[in-house]
C-alpha cells in the first residue's frame, strides 16, 4: 500500500514550467522555488521523478524501531534453536532454553527481548531517482526514532559523551546513507546494545601479517570479550578498504540474514572455518562454557591500500535485532 | 529431579556461604539496581565518607537499567547489563557490606579477590532474557538518583528469578572453569 504523500509527479517541461511559475507573486516565486528546483524543469524530455515525503520516513523508522525490538527474525530464532541442539553443555542449553522462552514472553507480553534497546543505527539506501520532499530526510529518522523510543516504550540509552547527560529521547540516530540505482527508498533499522558493541575492535594489521594475521585478530577479539557481549553472538567482520571503511563492513555484515555466507566463495570459505575455531574456544553461551560461542560469521571485504590491511570485528550479542522496509 | 534451590535477598549468611559455583538458583526478596552511573555517585559518596541515599549492608546488587513500563505493568524488560564496567567500583562497595551481584559477563581478579575477604557471591542472570526477567519481578520503585532516569536506584521485589552462581563465596569462578571444560583449542 502506497503511502498518502507518495506519488509520481510529471516534471514540466520547461516552457510549460515558466507559465506555471507566472502564476505567483514575485514573493511566492523568490520562496517557493529555490534555483534547484528551476534546475529540475531544465530538461527538455518529459521525466517522472519519485516522490516520497519525509513524514512516510518517519512513520516507517517510528515502527521499525519497535518491531525489532519486540521480535527477533526467523533466522535468529533458528539458529538459536539449533545451538540448543548442538549446546554440549547442560548449563548452556538451559541459558539457550530461557533466550528462546524470552523471545516467546517478549512476543506475548509485547516487551523488548532485551532492555538494551540500543542506539538506533539506520541504513538509508536511496535510489537516484527518488526526490525526498516535505522536510529535512536526517531530522525526520531522528523524529522516527524519537518516535519509535517513546511509542514503543523503549529504553532511552543515548548520552552526551562528555557530560554524561541522556538527551531523553534515545536521539541522534546513527545514519548512513547509501545512493543507488532506482527509485526506492530502502530503510533499515538496527538498535544496536553496547554490551556487545563495546566488545567490537579494529585494527590496522600489516601486509605482512597476511590472512594468519586476520585470522588471528578476529579470534582474538572474540577471546577479549568472553562472556561479556552476551554470547552467542554474530561477528561481523570488514576486511580491507581505509579505516572507516572496515568499520562500516563490519556493521554492514551484520544486517545479512544470520547465517548467511558471503557469495564469494573463498570469503565464504573463511566465514566457516572463524565460526568452527570460535566454537572451539568453549567460551560458550553467556561465557560461562559450551560449545556455542557465535551463532554465525559474516565477512565483508574490500580492496585495500598496498600498504596496509584494516580489520574490523562488530559483536553482535545473539539479540541480533534489525527490520527493513522498502518504499 | 533436584530441588529449586532458593536464595534469599538481602541475603542470609548461611544461604550465601552454601552456595557453589555452578549452582542454579532461584532469588527472593528485595534487591536494588545501580549501573555505571549510580555506581559512581556511590563510590564518590563513600570515597568522601558522606552517607548513602540507599543501605548496603547484606544487600543484594542488580546491575541493570531497565526498560520503561507500558501502561498495565510494572516494568518494562530488565536483564543485566556487563558487570565488569563496574569492577572498578565493586571492592569499594563490597567493604561497606554488599553481600551479592546480579550481572552477566566475567569479573576481574581484584573483584574476585575482594569477594573472597569479605564473603560475597556474583549471580549469572542471563543477558538479553529482559524480558522473562521482567516477568520475575512483582513490585518497583525508584530510591535514588532519580534524575539518572534508566540509571537510577530501582528497589525490586523479586519471586524466582533464575540465577546460575558464577563465582562463589571461595573464589571458585564459572567464567574459567566452563570454558575450560569445553575448549577444544
Amino acid at each position: 500500500m502506497g503511502h498518502p504523500h507518495t506519488k509520481l509527479r510529471l516534471y514540466f517541461p520547461y516552457k510549460t514550467a515558466r507559465i506555471y511559475i507566472s502564476q505567483f507573486t514575485r514573493f511566492e516565486r523568490r520562496t517557493a522555488f529555490s534555483s534547484s528546483d528551476f534546475q529540475k524543469f531544465l530538461p527538455l524530455r518529459r521525466k517522472t521523478m519519485k516522490e516520497i515525503h519525509v513524514s512516510e520516513i518517519t512513520d516507517t523508522v517510528a515502527r521499525l524501531c519497535i518491531e525489532a525490538c519486540y521480535n527477533v527474525g526467523d533466522d535468529v530464532k533458528a539458529l538459536l534453536e539449533k545451538a540448543k541442539r548442538q549446546e554440549a553443555s547442560p548449563h548452556g542449553k538451559n541459558i539457550l532454553d530461557q533466550l528462546l522462552e524470552n523471545l516467546r514472553i517478549a512476543h506475548e507480553l509485547k516487551l523488548p527481548i532485551c532492555q538494551d534497546t540500543g542506539m538506533a543505527v539506520v541504513f538509508l539506501e536511496i535510489g537516484q531517482d527518488v526526490h525526498i520532499v516535505g522536510g529535512d530526510l536526517y531530522e525526520a529518522v531522528h523524529e522516527g526514532v524519537r518516535r519509535g523510543y517513546r511509542e514503543g516504550y523503549l529504553r532511552k540509552s543515548v548520552l552526551s559523551p562528555i557530560t554524561r547527560v541522556n538527551t531523553g529521547d534515545n536521539t541522534p540516530a546513527i545514519i548512513h546513507t547509501e545512493i543507488v540505482p532506482g527509485d526506492k527508498v530502502k530503510i533499515t533499522v538496527v538498535p544496536k546494545g553496547f554490551g556487545s558493541e563495546n566488545m567490537s575492535q579494529l585494527k590496522m594489521l600489516k601486509p605482512s601479517d597476511g590472512l594468519e594475521g586476520i585470522k588471528g585478530f578476529i579470534l582474538q577479539t572474540v577471546i577479549d570479550a568472553g562472556g561479556n557481549p552476551c554470547p552467542p553472538i554474530i561477528v561481523g567482520v570488514g576486511i580491507g578498504g581505509t579505516m572507516e571503511k572496515a568499520a562500516y563492513m563490519a556493521k554492514k555484515a551484520l544486517l545479512r540474514p544470520a547465517g548467511q555466507h558471503s557469495p564469494d566463495s573463498l570469503v565464504a570459505q573463511l566465514e566457516e572455518e572463524m565460526l568452527q575455531a570460535i566454537n572451539n574456544t568453549g567460551i560458550g553461551p553467556q561465557g560461562l562454557g559450551g560449545t556455542v560461542t557465535a551463532l554465525a560469521v559474516h565477512i565483508e571485504t574490500y580492496p585495500t591500500h598496498i600498504a596496509g590491511l584494516p580489520v574490523a570485528v562488530n559483536i553482535q550479542c545473539h539479540a541480533a535485532r534489525h527490520k527493513e522496509a522498502l518504499l | 529431579m533436584e530441588t529449586k534451590k532458593i536464595f534469599h535477598a538481602p541475603v542470609i549468611h548461611e544461604e550465601l556461604n552454601s552456595l557453589k559455583a555452578g549452582d542454579t538458583v532461584y532469588l527472593r526478596g528485595s534487591i536494588i539496581t545501580a549501573r555505571d552511573a549510580a555506581h559512581k555517585r556511590i563510590y564518590q559518596l563513600l570515597q568522601e565518607g558522606k552517607p548513602l541515599p540507599i543501605e548496603l549492608k547484606d544487600q543484594v546488587i542488580y546491575y541493570a537499567g531497565p526498560c520503561p513500563a507500558r501502561p498495565g505493568l510494572i516494568i518494562g524488560s530488565c536483564g543485566p547489563t556487563t558487570s565488569s564496567r563496574m569492577d572498578v567500583y565493586t571492592p569499594l562497595l563490597l567493604e561497606h557490606g554488599l553481600k551479592a551481584m546480579i550481572g552477566k559477563g566475567p569479573r576481574s581478579a581484584r573483584v574476585i579477590e575482594s569477594m573472597v575477604k569479605y564473603g560475597a557471591v556474583y549471580l549469572a542472570a542471563v543477558g538479553g532474557a529482559g524480558a522473562l526477567i521482567a516477568s520475575c519481578i512483582k513490585k518497583v520503585e525508584v530510591v535514588a538518583f532519580e534524575d539518572l532516569g534508566p540509571e537510577a536506584i530501582y528497589r525490586m521485589e523479586v519471586e524466582d528469578m533464575p540465577l546460575l552462581v558464577a563465582i562463589d563465596a571461595r573464589g571458585n569462578n564459572l567464567y574459567e572453569i566452563g570454558p575450560r571444560q569445553f575448549a577444544r583449542i
